[in-house]
C-alpha cells in the first residue's frame, strides 16, 4: 500500500517537473501539453517523438534530463517509445489554449480558425511550414498569415 | 560468414536496411533542393519531406544496428558503409534533375512507400510495425503533395507538361525493382498501378511507355550516382572519422 502511494507521488512529481519543460520550437507549450510524455513506469520515463524526423527530439530529451537532474532525480531512465504513434489528439486542452494565445491555430478536424480575429474564413498557403508539425495559413478577413498545427 | 550471408539469415535486418537506406538516400537527395527550389513554399515542402525521410531512416537503421549487434549505430551505418553495402532501390538515388523530374521520382516512390508502410504497420513484427505506423502518417502527406504537383505540371503549360513527361520517362525504368518478386513487394503492384493511373489521368497524361526494368540496388549493384551522393553525404566522417559536435 505504502509502495503504491510512493510510486504515485513519484510519477506526479516527474510530471510536475516536466510541465515546466518547454518545447524548444514552440516554447509556449510544455512537453506534457504536447503529449510527448507518454508514461512514467517505475523509475523509467517514456517519451515519444512527434514526427520521425523532428529535429527537436534530441533537444527535448536533453532538456528533460537537465530538468530532472536539477530537481534531484538523476536516476530516471529516459526511453523513446514509438508505438502507438504520436497524434495531435494527445495535445491537452490547456495546450490547445496556449497555442491559440501564442498565435498558432491548434489542430482541429473542423474549420481552421484565425488565432488573431477568430474568423473561420481562412485558407492554406503552404501545407509544409516552419516546422514539420505546422502548415502556413492566411486569414481572408483580417489578412493575417499564421501557423496552423497540423492534424496528425 | 560474408555480409550477404548475415543479412540473408536475418529477414528483419534485411528489411530494416532496405527501408532505412531508401529513406536515407532519398532524404539526402531532397536536401540538395534546400535553398534552390522554385519558390519558398516548395523549398519548405521538399526540405520537410527530406527531414521526415531522414527521421524514418534513423529509426530503421537503429533497428538494423540493434539486430546486427556489431556496435554500429544508425550514424555508423549511414556514414561508414561504402556503395556496395547500401541496399536502397535505384529509384531514390536518381539525380534530382529539374523540379519536374524530382516530382516524378517522389510521386512514384511516395505512393509505393505509403502502401508498403501501411502493410508493415499491420505486420506482426512489433519493432518494424512501430516505425511503419509512425511513418505512414507522414508519407500520406508526401504522396498527396507529389500527386498534386503531377496534376499541376501535367495539366499546366506545354513546358511544364513536357518536363514532367521527360521526368516520368526517366524514372519509369526503376519502378519494376520496387515490385521485384525476390526483393520487392509484388503484392502491392495492382494498388500502386491504380493510384498512378488515376493521378496521371487527372493530369491528362498517359502512362509512360513500358521500359525494360533495371534492378540491382537491393543487392548493392548501384548506378554511378550513388557514389557521388555518398561522397558528399559522408565527407565529414571520412575526413574526420568519429567527429562529433
Amino acid at each position: 500500500m505504502s509502495g503504491a502511494v510512493a510510486e504515485l507521488s513519484f510519477k506526479d512529481r516527474v510530471l510536475e517537473i516536466l510541465s515546466h519543460v518547454c518545447d524548444p520550437e514552440i516554447p509556449c507549450v510544455s512537453v506534457v501539453d504536447l503529449g510527448i510524455v507518454r508514461e512514467v513506469r517505475g523509475r523509467t520515463l517514456v517519451i515519444t517523438p512527434t514526427y520521425s524526423g523532428c529535429p527537436a527530439t534530441i533537444a527535448i530529451e536533453q532538456d528533460i534530463r537537465t530538468a530532472l537532474d536539477r530537481a534531484g532525480l538523476p536516476d530516471v531512465k529516459i526511453e523513446i517509445g514509438l508505438s502507438p504513434p504520436w497524434t495531435t489528439d494527445w495535445i491537452s486542452e490547456e495546450g490547445r489554449a496556449k497555442l491559440h494565445a501564442y498565435g498558432i491555430a491548434p489542430p482541429s478536424r473542423s474549420a481552421v480558425q484565425c488565432p488573431r480575429c477568430g474568423s473561420e474564413h481562412t485558407e492554406e498557403i503552404s501545407r509544409f511550414g516552419s516546422t514539420p508539425c505546422k502548415a502556413l495559413h492566411r486569414c481572408l478577413d483580417c489578412a493575417e498569415p499564421f501557423d496552423r498545427f497540423k492534424c496528425h | 560468414m560474408t555480409e550477404e550471408d548475415v543479412v540473408a539469415e536475418n529477414p528483419i535486418l534485411h528489411h530494416a536496411l532496405r527501408l532505412g537506406d531508401d529513406a536515407l538516400i532519398l532524404g539526402q537527395r531532397l536536401s540538395e533542393w534546400c535553398g534552390h527550389a522554385p519558390m519558398l513554399e516548395l523549398d519548405l515542402a521538399l526540405a520537410n519531406i527530406g527531414l521526415d525521410l531522414i527521421g524514418q531512416a534513423t529509426h530503421f537503421l537503429n533497428l538494423a544496428s540493434e539486430i546486427e549487434g556489431k556496435g554500429r549505430d544508425a550514424d555508423a551505418l549511414a556514414f561508414h558503409r561504402d556503395v556496395l553495402d547500401f541496399r536502397n532501390c535505384l529509384l531514390v538515388e536518381q539525380p534530382n534533375g529539374d523540379f519536374a523530374q524530382t516530382i516524378a521520382r517522389q510521386f512514384l516512390f511516395s505512393n509505393w512507400q505509403e502502401l508498403l508502410m501501411r502493410e508493415i504497420a499491420a505486420a506482426p513484427e512489433p519493432r518494424l510495425s512501430a516505425i511503419g505506423a509512425k511513418a505512414v502518417k507522414e508519407i500520406a502527406y508526401h504522396a498527396r503533395f507529389a500527386s498534386e504537383w503531377v496534376v499541376r505540371l501535367g495539366d499546366g503549360t506545354d513546358e511544364s507538361r513536357a518536363r514532367l513527361i521527360a521526368g516520368l520517362d526517366w524514372m519509369w525504368r526503376f519502378v519494376d525493382e520496387l515490385f521485384d518478386p525476390k526483393d520487392g513487394a509484388p503484392s502491392l503492384r495492382a494498388d500502386w498501378d491504380a493510384r498512378i493511373a488515376r493521378t496521371l489521368a487527372e493530369a491528362s497524361l498517359e502512362l509512360p511507355k513500358p521500359r525494360r526494368g533495371i534492378v540491382g540496388g537491393r543487392s548493392g549493384h548501384h548506378s554511378e550516382h550513388l557514389g557521388h551522393l555518398l561522397s558528399e553525404m559522408q565527407f565529414l566522417q571520412r575526413a574526420y572519422p568519429g567527429a562529433t559536435w
